[in-house]
């Protein structure tokens, strides 16, 4: 009697892990519909193909998983003990089912080992056509994007034409970085003293994100980025755009005073001892180029949304917003601090 | 009760207390030293959990501030560290020495001081890991301690000291245990247990034993290297002097690989201990099991760069790994039909070590397909480092290892302490902790997919991954609960549980043929052996109950103050690495001085006649 309520409850337990795991599918399915980063949903070849490639382990994973479990309960509920059962036959083995649960595997591992040999070169070989180059840099905890063939340097936001392949040089300055955007190709570790490549392709205009995916120190979690894809046409105007910043620098001032007073603070501030802004003396290279900042989207490595407010909290005191990151709090007056986030934001 | 006396050789006085404190400071019997280990690898197992928790109840939410970032890095760091070097190894180590020597007809391991050596230096070695708690300085580079992140540019503190000195004193414990358990079971097996009539537990522990010599001396040289580099200014991997620091992935993953195969290795084995009988059959395909078994030991060793995908090693690497990868999902796979093989047929009794068993089975299948999944490289390239990867080894680690371990832990504890474990207790037990743990681990997977990187400690509440942490969160308390209810049913059963008798499973191998619990010498006559499944043989086959030897006296080893000795020694001078070279001196010539003490301490033995011929 109690054996057979215990394998009631037995039953009643994998129903529920089953009943658990459905759940659990619609839960995913609840929140999926706004995942930011994703590789579940591909935006380029590179991510598709991978895609491709985990959904055929997918399908011959969850045909294992329903064989095997299968067998399982069957084997349960079938062979559980009972009164009056005989004794079992003292069985110690069967070749021919060794033979077939060993060729099995074989068969199967080798469906998806065609694909995958197929994807590994895939990815490691750019396509021919026409292409851009982007020599991407990690910093403990930022990225910097440098675009050789215009003489862009950038931070935390990379600019892609869509369409274009995209061939990227991969280092750090300091530690292991890997540098990920899910939607558009899996990732690629950032390795100081040497350089690493890889290339992704956006098929259609939009912002898609990424992350750092190497622990990499304390603000690890906050060293994101943004791959904005545009179209040829626009990619190329900001491109152009560039080229009149590195004369000097674009200047949409709404308030002219203040922006000036804010350039004027940069300098005094030393914020140009670790940043850059083409076209002017600010030539420091510890911290992000800020050449153009206004046209950004983001700010401190794609934590915030770049708008005055978020920038002011940030100069204020970077060391509350991202703890550990390399800006100390400068105790920069608050004046100063208008003037410099209005200056700032009129470089675009 | 039996009459004890002793012999010991004059040279250096041998402890001689059969009870107390002292008795179990200096002991050298296999079976304390497997109690020893069991309660301190539970001890760590709690510390490692409620790291897990409060790592769990950090990512609840987004946007979180429970614990400042500096700390969350420990608390993964060290969640890590204790989990697989002060937890789940010891545990297993535990029901090695416990029951290796009476599977296979021994009464004691091969090096007696050696295994209480390696016991020590475990327990010291694991508080020295956790010392820095104290001072907010805790290991912080993730148990993986890639460089140059460790390096003192990047590292500055005594975390990564602590961390590099801790791991040696583990590791060496380990390795020691290593040669000792292969040395018994080539030595020491009683006369008619051919190797291939070994219970398989047996037989993991052979592989396993092998993968740790040949695979810890790989994360001894690493580690030596990052040491070096940190208090000398070697160059090991200086990048500004030429160094690849790739070169620590490579050594590290050499040894953290097999290492995976290290924890799920033994329990295979008790799983292929415990389906058999309580299925009433002998295990489907033994020799298959144990090839098999061979197998993934060797492949092993040829798949280290799977945890390096996205290193840049080139697509021509990258395709050997990955191919190597795949071949271990046949071996493994031969091994879950030919348990079902051991399902099929019998008349199978769900008690408590059988629920775990059947866990193991469908857990594990789900650590196991994830794992094919890793295989296929260039999707590995999403997975790498997200929490789809901590979904995979939490399924193979919990699901697989740990639920292994507790089916052991249910099956032998009668054997242990002569009683059963309350049934009710471990069948609620089992059914929170499956549902917990897949609560907790199985919408990571989805997470990892949807773009969680692991080891952040925190995330933007637009990322989409809210739902899925916090069921995440509550799913690891109500796992937290389950593992608790198996703490209780442990204390409760040691004092009031039922009496079991001497086979209350009606087991098949040799453990279950002496007394229970075992007395000091593990059988008074060693048993021949004839058959594979030999306590079976000889309940229901008419096999004769032979013995190898006459009955008569027997000579087991004396106590020795020497492995907790050197093992403090040992202790200082890894404090002597952290603080001051003149600690580290200290340290070292009291070691060499044990040594001394150790070689010189002459041949101590204890005679014992066991009940029924006592002394003439």
């Amino acid at each position: 009697m109690r054996r057979s309520r215990l394998s009631r409850c037995v039953q009643r337990g994998t129903l529920l892990v089953f009943v658990l795991l459905l759940a659990l599918a619609g839960a995913q399915v609840y929140a999926q519909s706004t995942p930011q980063q994703s590789a579940l949903q591909p935006a380029g070849p590179v991510a598709r193909m991978q895609l491709d490639l985990f959904m055929l382990t997918v399908y011959i994973a969850i045909g294992i998983f329903t064989l095997v479990v299968g067998l399982l309960l069957i084997a349960i509920v079938r062979f559980r003990s009972r009164p009056g059962r005989p004794e079992p036959k003292q069985v110690t083995g069967n070749n021919t089912l060794e033979v077939v649960w060993t060729i099995v595997p074989v068969i199967l591992v080798a469906i998806i080992a065609v694909p995958t040999v197929r994807g590994l070169f895939f990815v490691d070989t750019p396509p021919e056509g026409e292409s851009i180059t982007v020599n991407v840099t990690a910093h403990q905890w930022w990225w910097e994007f440098e675009y050789p063939d215009y003489g862009i340097v950038t931070a935390n936001e990379m600019r892609i034409p869509t369409g274009k392949v995209v061939k990227l040089n991969l280092t750090s300055s300091d530690v292991i970085h890997s540098f990920w955007v899910p939607n558009l190709a899996g990732k690629m570790d950032t390795n100081p003293g040497r350089w690493n490549s890889m290339w992704l392709q956006a098929d259609t205009p939009g912002v898609y994100y990424g992350q750092c995916a190497e622990f990499c120190g304390v603000a690890h979690a906050n060293m994101r980025f943004r791959v904005i894809a545009e179209t040829p046409e626009e990619f190329d105007a900001w491109v152009a755009r560039w080229e009149e910043a590195l004369v000097e620098p674009v200047v949409h001032a709404e308030t002219p005073d203040l922006v000036a007073r804010g350039a004027e603070a940069f300098m005094d501030r030393a914020c140009f001892a670790c940043h850059a802004i083409a076209g002017t003396d600010a030539k420091g290279v510890v911290g992000p180029n800020l050449t153009l900042f206004g046209t950004r989207t983001s700010l401190a490595a794609g934590m915030l949304d770049n708008t005055p407010e978020n920038l002011a909290a940030w100069i204020r005191d970077p060391q509350a917003i991202k703890p550990g990151n390399q800006m100390p709090r400068l105790n920069v007056p608050e004046e100063d601090i208008q003037a410099i986030v209005a200056y700032l934001h009129s470089l675009r | 009760m039996a009459t004890i006396t002793s012999t010991t050789a004059r040279t250096l006085l041998r402890p001689t207390a059969q009870k107390g404190l002292l008795s179990w400071l200096t002991t050298v019997d296999h079976k304390r030293i497997g109690i020893m280990y069991f309660w301190t690898a539970l001890f760590f197992l709690f510390i490692g959990g409620v790291e897990a928790l409060i790592i769990r109840l950090q990512l609840a939410r987004p946007n979180q501030t429970l614990v400042h970032p500096e700390t969350f890095n420990q608390l993964f760091t060290m969640h890590g560290t204790t989990m697989i070097f002060l937890a789940v190894m010891p545990l297993i180590a535990a029901f090695i020495n416990y029951l290796l020597p009476l599977m296979i007809g021994a009464r004691d391991v091969a090096f007696p001081r050696l295994n209480a050596f390696s016991y020590w230096i475990f327990l010291l070695g694991g508080i020295f890991l956790n010392i820095p708690w104290f001072f907010g300085q805790a290991p912080n580079a993730a148990w993986t301690g890639y460089v140059p992140l460790t390096l003192n540019q990047y590292s500055p503190g005594l975390n990564a000291d602590y961390w590099l000195a801790g791991l040696q004193l583990v590791g060496l414990g380990t390795l020691i245990s290593g040669f000792n358990f292969i040395v018994t079971i080539f030595n020491m097996r009683a006369p008619g247990m051919t190797l291939l009539r070994m219970p398989v537990f047996a037989w993991t522990t052979l592989i396993m034993s092998f993968l740790v010599i040949m695979a810890f001396p790989s994360i001894t040289i690493a580690l030596f290297f990052i040491m070096f580099d940190r208090m000398f200014g070697t160059h090991f991997f200086n990048i500004a002097a030429g160094a690849d620091i790739t070169l620590w992935q490579h050594l590290f993953w050499v040894f953290g690989h097999p290492e995976v195969y290290i924890l799920i290795l033994p329990a295979m084995g008790i799983i292929s201990e415990v389906v058999p009988t309580f299925s009433r059959k002998p295990l489907f395909g033994y020799s298959v099991m144990v090839f098999s078994t061979v197998a993934i030991g060797f492949l092993g060793f040829s798949v280290w760069s799977h945890h390096m995908f996205t290193i840049g090693m080139g697509a021509v690497a990258n395709t050997a790994f990955a191919l190597t990868t795949m071949t271990i999902a046949i071996p493994t796979g031969i091994k879950m039909f030919n348990w079902i093989g051991t399902l099929w047929g019998g008349s199978i009794r769900f008690k408590t070590p059988m629920l775990y068993a059947l866990g193991f089975l469908s857990m594990f299948v789900i650590g196991g397909l994830s794992g094919v999944m890793h295989s296929a490289a260039p999707a590995n390239m999403q997975q790498h480092d997200t929490y789809f990867v901590i979904a995979h080894f939490h399924y193979v680690l919990i699901g697989g290892a740990l639920f292994g371990l507790l089916a052991g832990m249910h099956y032998w504890f009668p054997k242990v302490t002569g009683r059963l474990m309350n049934e009710r207790l471990g069948v609620a037990s089992f059914i929170f902790s499956l549902i917990g743990f897949n609560m907790t681990f199985f919408p990571h997977h989805f997470l990892g997919l949807m773009g969680m990187p692991r080891r952040i400690y925190t995330y933007d509440a637009a990322m989409g991954w809210n739902t899925l942490n916090m069921l995440s969160t509550v799913g690891a308390f109500v796992l937290a609960f389950g593992f608790t209810l198996v703490l209780v049913n442990l204390l409760v059963s040691i004092k009031k549980g039922k009496e079991a008798g001497p086979d209350p499973w009606d087991a098949r191998t040799l453990e279950w043929i002496t007394e229970t619990p075992p007395p000091v010498y593990n059988f008074a006559v060693t048993p021949l052996v004839s058959s594979r499944d030999e306590f079976w043989a000889r309940k229901y086959q008419g096999a004769p109950a032979l013995a190898a030897e006459e009955p008569g006296p027997i000579i087991l080893p004396a106590p020795s103050y020497f492995p907790l000795l050197m093992s403090i020694a040992l202790t200082v001078a890894a404090f002597g690495l952290v603080y001051s070279n003149l600690l580290l001196t200290i340290g070292l010539a009291a070691t060499l001085l044990c040594i001394i003490g150790w070689a010189f301490e002459g041949v101590g033995e204890v005679t014992i006649y066991p009940k029924g011929f006592e002394q003439q």
